[in-house]
């Protein structure tokens, strides 16, 4: 048996490295900072497109803005700076039909140079769009999969056919050397093949259900459809539309919130067909836009051109793709706004995306990982000034201040922080 | 061995074989490990249930909707709490409060800290009235001779009606400016209503006496904090009387300790049932309630005259005592008696103007307006009634069919009116009497405003849309009335016209309260009429029995008795639950039940078993038929009964079959209902009744079977003397593990882990719990805590996360009592913790002892290593959380399964996992408040503060007793709390090293010269 045992272990050495290169699928994003232009302007500016106000790219060399008191003046208070009767800001405000500019009292100088200077830093996304080679990697690695797995068929045919080499050729030395054999088996009757057989089923059954029993309830990739082609892309990847303006519970408190019909009827009482680019589903049939915003007003109970009556609207019923069990407790202002996390390291490039998929299983191992790895804002937020011991680490070397304290430093991963 | 100080049952206290052998099985559960599935059964079922998971594995994941709001209004946040400041009224009851909303449903109560007279506190019975809103009995839509009618019909109909004929308009105390205006309303549309005000729990003698002797029929405002002495006479001021969450506040603070400096007031309860005021009282002194007159006359003449002609020595030789100490004090005592009796009041009146109460703890500047009802107007409607003067009946919020002490006769007088007309919110005993029913909102729905002290407002705005088709009693009385406007507009214009501006009344509304701040002098008064009857003299001392009447905290008049919550809040003083029985001494079941508490066999006969031997109690031509519990400190010739129970069938589910009804049994007599009644006889039965009483359920005890390491108690006197009593009690436990100091290190072999950031931290003040179990509503409230039924409580299987232990001290027939309150105890060195094989209990850094449902899989290990016992294991499906359906129809209670309904669900608290059957419970700390608390700050970029984290059991409190904060914070509230008392403060059990993040304060009582 032994010989056996080897060669069993060697397959499924191999048949490991397969599986495990199937499964080997990693992506990350950056992480950037735009915290500031998100959570003030981003709900009526867009950097490179005109929304409810005037785009922002190349502000500063616009009207009286070169002087840099006067635009600092304007932000903290439009109200004000508009009494003072200048000439390119009333015209603006004639522009955009007379609708005023909120009011920032608590922006600091430094806060708006800081909004200001991540504005020159956004490229323009039609010149993005031109130059972009396209995303190759995660192709790339499919492709490799692919390939793996073609060798790894080859290898174990070869192996097989090694394998029944092998004993006809021990079959013939034994014949010539006179041992009497038991007689040729087929070898799909020999009991070491079946044996083997049955192992490596037992295993791939076992491992199959493991893995069906563990991803239970888990539905990465789940791309439904959905009762409108509301396209992502569309409005937060063109139009530049902040996650925040219709998802407005994400920086309050546990749910982002799907928007309700009346923050789509914000925009779309004006925006009644689409003119974009050629809307496809995933399987390639075309979408006409302009139909998807008549369906909206149909939940809306809105005839175009007549005024609007809200108390008509009922609600839109959209299939959950996100969804969380009971028994955990997750927050989106506590990773959003706490610790300050892009809305695409969970959900992937929303942006990019027609129609919504799960980007990340959403699994308990996901979670954990992600707050093992996860430096917490550690010197930003006065809230960790309490951990004073770590402070010092950190100070002395300690710790290394490039991993900084994770999540599970803090205790992010003990039970009772999402299960209660 | 030591003597046993402190003792919670008869068993323990003389160490019964059955005590000792029961101390060892947790679970009261007999035969629990003969098993009756075979080996076969195990396979079949390992088989089964390989075959449900892959075949649950190969299932598609449902399709699930997200749907939202069509139009979202702006101030409402799915996920999201919001709080409305509003107001519990009941009876006359108007508790400033915040109500917490989320998605759109009232959650979870609590004190309005704004309000100046309640300051933030809360009692069971507000606690448990989110519940009420959500109660399944609740009627739905107006009725009409049983048949369901609209509104308007009914409305139409009746205003025609009642345009000829008298009308009675009987309701509870209503205080409500605005409310008032509606009755005026009504009144001046129908000038020949009479309003009656009929209070089932009744100050109608307190009323009456002030008007006798102070021409002034109101109560005044009481200051328990500014009095030095207080005497209880059988009044239960810190649990049913008058407003308990305000007096409890204020007696609070002369109980608090200050280690540098330790001063305390000196209580004296007198009373004939003991209740929680007589447990945290100094002295308690158990009498007669029929000889309460003589009493009081004797206390007065003493105070006077110094001279006493009682004959008991042992109470002579109390009130000599209690004189002394109330004319050194002039000025700085405070008498309240609870008696509902015109003459006794008007002693107790002479009393507190002998001992300058008026104008020092009693201002009679601010009185309240809680209780206005007068027992003889009601007996004089019943009269009328009976004499065919009113056609036509109202009753709003009073149920006197049921509380009325002669029902008979108003159900008699009710038969000769041409319409009856009910408000109340559900179809009880008076209701279901009525031909028109018009439902009024629960008060959550409703908007009013409420005065309970003069000049103190506090407004109701709804903090939910109607769930049915009721209408709020003002709408019904406005519409009767012929107004077109809406009872919301009219409270608004009321008091916009008050407050000067729209503004300012969206700002009172919002805050919920309006304060008197203004007026802050105290007002004293003066006494017009020293006469006092003196009919008492005629009172022979005689060794009589007589049957005492008294209300429980939770039950109240009655209406806490559809309530699940309240059913099962185990009695503080009984520990009883979904019962009422009589209550009687050890002397008394000695003499008459033979059952000797000394002896071993008997008392072990009395209490393993929840079989206790039944009485028939007769009283002229009523009887009443009632399980006997021996309660210590009961007088020997009183029995206690409690009011509120036997209700009918249509109230609820959790009112069913529960108890008897005492109120015909009370009489009315000297122009009010009387507390007490004199001619009693009674016979023992043959047959039994099981009583789910907790008393001896969650036991645990020292490996030496001596409190002292749970228990810790002195006198002040004792504490003034050895300051270091305590230290030292606990340096000499700790002393072979390397004393206090050494003992976190020394004590064990495991490694001391550090808790960097936040450590949280407990301690509670066993000086200021009075018992009250306003914390043990509010826990179940807050953590979706099931209610699992009498049955199951007599299983041992109640599922109260926070409960309060009851311990006794002392002789017999009069020991003392202490309160703790017992929960998790969140040890840092937590003995559950390592039993657990699967590691579904185990330790945060924050020092929480954490509990992951999902991973439990129920060996109840770890409860059976709780030194605390505080582990609930949910025996059957309570919640209705399993993925089997009908697993629960014949599994659990009733009531259980009318908790489960949709409509029930909503009180639910959606930030707490509902557990299912099968896993193991326990106090959280509230990790979700914890959790958010710590969110808004990291928010608010900031540190944590006291403000952020406030848990359940801790903001309920109505007495402070419960600190909880960041012990890593040298400044929070439990830090500063700590470090202020070191010389009282322990944990319970400490020597075990399992390091408590709970530590109690040391009970300390100012016996004087009593003891």
């Amino acid at each position: 048996m032994f010989p056996l045992v080897k060669k069993f272990l060697k397959n499924s050495a191999l048949f490991c490295v397969i599986c495990l290169s199937i499964l080997h699928v990693t992506n990350t994003y950056a992480q950037d900072g735009k915290a500031l232009f998100s959570q003030n302007c981003a709900s009526c500016h867009a950097v490179h497109k005109k929304l409810t106000g005037p785009a922002l790219a190349d502000v500063e060399n616009r009207g009286p803005w070169s002087d840099k008191a006067k635009l600092h003046a304007w932000i903290k208070n439009s109200a004000a700076f508009l009494k003072t009767g200048d000439k390119y800001v009333n015209d603006l405000y004639s522009e955009y039909n007379k609708t005023a500019m909120n009011l920032f009292p608590d922006l600091s100088d430094a806060e708006i140079d800081a909004i200001l200077a991540y504005i020159k830093t956004v490229p323009d996304p039609a010149q993005v769009a031109a130059n972009n080679p396209g995303a190759a990697s995660k192709e790339d690695e499919e492709f490799t999969s692919f390939y793996w797995g073609i060798i790894a068929i080859v290898l174990a045919t070869l192996v097989l056919i090694l394998l029944q080499v092998n004993s006809n050729l021990k079959r013939l030395a034994d014949e010539k050397q006179g041992i009497p054999t038991t007689g040729s088996v087929p070898f799909y009757r020999n009991k070491h093949y079946l044996a083997l057989l049955a192992v490596v089923l037992f295993i791939w059954g076992g491992y199959n259900l493991a893995i069906s029993a563990i991803g239970l309830g888990r539905q990465k990739d789940y791309m439904p459809q959905q009762p409108i082609f509301y396209s992502h892309k569309v409005h937060a990847g063109v139009n530049q539309i902040n996650c925040q303006y219709c998802h407005t519970g994400v920086y309050q408190g546990k749910q982002a919130l799907i928007p309700s019909v009346n923050i789509c009827m914000n925009c779309h009482m004006a925006i009644n067909e689409y003119k974009g680019a050629p809307l496809l589903t995933a399987d390639g049939t075309p979408v006409d836009g302009t139909a998807e915003i008549q369906k909206l007003y149909e939940y809306a109970g809105f005839t175009p051109g007549k005024a609007w009556d809200e108390s008509k609207a009922t609600p839109i019923a959209w299939t959950r793709i996100h969804s969380l069990p009971d028994h955990v407790y997750f927050n989106h202002a506590q990773h959003v706004k706490v610790g300050k996390q892009d809305c695409q390291t969970c959900h992937g490039e929303i942006q990019k995306m027609d129609e919504v998929k799960q980007f990340s299983p959403l699994s308990m191992s996901w979670c954990i990982n992600c707050h093992r790895n996860t430096a917490v804002k550690f010197k930003d937020n006065g809230f960790y000034s309490i951990y004073e011991k770590y402070h010092q680490e950190l100070k002395s070397g300690k710790i290394d201040s490039t991993t900084g304290i994770t999540v599970e430093k803090i205790g992010g991963t003990e039970c009772q922080k999402c299960h209660y | 061995m030591k003597e046993k100080k402190h003792w919670q049952s008869f068993g323990e206290k003389i160490q019964s074989e059955t005590y000792q052998e029961d101390l060892k099985q947790e679970f009261a559960e007999p035969n629990y490990l003969e098993a009756s599935s075979k080996r076969r059964d195990f396979l079949k079922f390992l088989g089964f249930s390989t075959a449900a998971a892959i075949a649950a594995a190969s299932c598609e994941t449902p399709i699930r909707k997200a749907i939202p709001y069509a139009i979202k209004p702006e101030e409402i946040n799915p996920g999201q709490a919001s709080n409305y400041a509003t107001t519990f009224v009941d009876a006359g009851d108007a508790v400033s409060i915040v109500a917490k909303v989320r998605d759109g449903r009232p959650i979870k109560i609590e004190g309005n800290e704004l309000s100046h007279v309640y300051q933030g506190g809360t009692s069971a019975r507000v606690q448990a009235s989110v519940l009420d809103l959500y109660d399944n009995a609740r009627l739905r839509n107006p009725l009409k001779s049983n048949n369901s009618a609209e509104l308007n019909t009914v409305i139409t109909e009746l205003k025609e009606s009642l345009k000829s004929g008298n009308i009675a308009l009987v309701t509870s105390t209503i205080n409500g400016p605005a409310n008032l205006a509606v009755i005026e309303t009504f009144k001046s549309k129908f000038p020949n209503t009479k309003h009656i005000i009929y209070d089932a729990d009744s100050f109608s003698a307190h009323l009456v006496a002030n008007e006798h002797c102070y021409g002034k029929k109101v109560l005044p405002s009481l200051h328990f904090e500014k009095a030095d002495v207080v005497i209880g006479f059988q009044c239960d001021f810190l649990g049913t009387w008058l407003n308990p969450i305000e007096f409890s506040r204020q007696y609070s603070t002369k109980r608090k300790i200050n280690e540098k400096n330790p001063t305390l007031s000196t209580h004296i309860q007198f009373e004939s049932i003991p209740t929680i005021t007589g447990s945290v009282a100094d002295i308690k002194i158990p009498i007669a309630a029929s000889q309460s007159k003589s009493i009081l006359a004797a206390l007065h003449d003493m105070v006077t005259k110094n001279t006493c002609t009682l004959q008991d020595p042992i109470i002579k030789e109390a009130i000599t005592k209690t004189a002394d100490l109330l004319k050194k004090n002039l000025g700085k005592s405070l008498l309240v008696c609870g008696i509902n009796d015109a003459d006794c009041q008007k002693i107790v009146n002479q009393i507190n103007n002998a001992i300058n109460a008026n104008g020092n703890t009693m201002n009679w500047g601010t009185t309240y307006n809680i209780r206005k009802g007068l027992d003889q107007d009601f007996n004089q409607f019943v009269l009328n009634l009976n004499q065919g003067i009113y056609q036509h009946v109202i009753f709003y919020d009073t149920n006197p069919v049921y509380t009325w002490c002669e029902t008979n006769k108003l159900q008699e007088g009710l038969k000769k009116t041409s319409s009856t007309i009910s408000l109340n919110p559900k179809l009880d005993e008076t209701t279901s009497l009525c031909k028109y029913i018009i439902p009024t909102h629960h008060f959550l729905e409703s908007w009013g405003d409420a005065e309970s002290k003069t000049d103190f407002f506090s407004f109701q705005q709804p903090t939910i849309n109607p769930l049915f088709k009721t209408n709020q009693w003002q709408d019904t009385l406005l519409a009767l009335a012929g107004e077109n406007t809406s009872y919301s507009d009219f409270l608004k214009n009321y008091w916009i016209k008050k407050l000067g501006s729209e503004e300012n009344w969206f700002k009172t509304l919002q805050e919920g309260v309006l304060n008197n701040v203004n007026n802050t002098n105290f007002a004293s008064t003066t006494l017009i009429n020293t006469t006092i009857t003196e009919n008492f003299k005629n009172e022979t001392e005689s060794n009589s029995l007589e049957l005492v009447f008294y209300k429980k905290v939770g039950i109240f008049t009655g209406k806490g008795a559809e309530n699940p919550w309240l059913q099962e809040l185990p009695d503080p003083v009984s520990r009883a639950t979904w019962d009422n029985y009589f209550v009687v001494s050890p002397k008394f079941a000695k003499n008459n039940l033979q059952i000797d508490l000394s002896i071993s066999e008997q008392a072990d006969a009395y209490e393993v078993k929840p079989a206790k031997k039944v009485m028939t109690v007769k009283v002229g031509e009523q009887s009443l038929t009632l399980p006997v519990l021996i309660i210590p400190g009961t007088n020997i010739n009183t029995i206690g009964v409690a009011l509120g129970y036997g209700r009918n069938n249509s109230v609820g589910i959790a009112a069913q079959g529960v108890g008897q009804n005492a109120y015909p049994l009370q009489k009315f007599t000297n122009e009010a209902v009387c507390c007490h009644n004199k001619n009693v006889s009674f016979t023992v039965k043959s047959e039994t009744y099981s009583v789910a009483l907790t008393q001896t359920h969650h036991r645990y005890d020292t490996a030496q079977g001596v409190r002292t390491e749970v228990i810790k108690e002195l006198t002040l006197e004792e504490f003034i003397k050895e300051p270091n009593k305590i230290v030292e009690e606990r340096e000499h436990e700790l002393k072979p593990y390397g004393g206090i100091e050494n003992f976190e290190k020394q004590g064990t072999l495991y490694g001391v882990y550090d808790k960097p950031g936040v450590k949280w931290g407990m301690n509670i003040d066993m000086n200021l719990c009075n018992g009250c179990s306003a914390c043990v509503i509010a826990c179940t409230a807050e953590n979706n805590v099931p209610v699992v039924g009498k049955q199951e409580v007599m299983r041992f299987h109640e599922m109260h996360w926070i409960r309060i232990d009851r311990y006794y001290s002392g002789e017999l027939e009069n020991p003392k009592v202490t309160f703790q309150p017992m929960l998790c105890q969140h040890c840092d060195n937590a003995p559950c913790e390592n039993v657990c094989p699967v590691s579904a209990t185990n330790h945060s850094s924050e020092g929480l002892n954490q509990m992951a449902y999902n991973r439990c899989i129920g060996t109840r290990y770890c409860a059976n290593n709780c030194p605390f016992k505080v582990r609930r294991f949910n025996w059957s499906d309570y919640t209705g959380a399993d993925s089997f359906p009908n697993n629960q129809v014949t599994k659990v209670s009733p009531t259980t399964f009318d908790m489960n309904s949709d409509l029930v669900r909503m009180v639910l608290n959606p930030d707490v996992t509902v557990r299912s059957r099968g896993v193991i419970e326990k106090c959280s700390f509230c990790v979700q408040r914890l959790q958010e608390g710590k969110l808004k700050a990291k928010e608010e970029n900031r540190t944590l503060e006291d403000k952020d984290v406030k848990v359940a059991c801790q903001q309920a409190c109505p007495t402070q007793a419960i600190t909880f904060g960041n012990a890593n914070n040298k400044n929070s509230n439990i830090s500063l709390t700590r470090s202020q008392n070191t010389l009282r403060q322990y944990t319970v059990l400490e020597p075990l090293h399992v390091l408590p993040n709970v530590t109690y304060l040391a009970k300390v009582r100012n016996e004087g010269d009593f003891s």
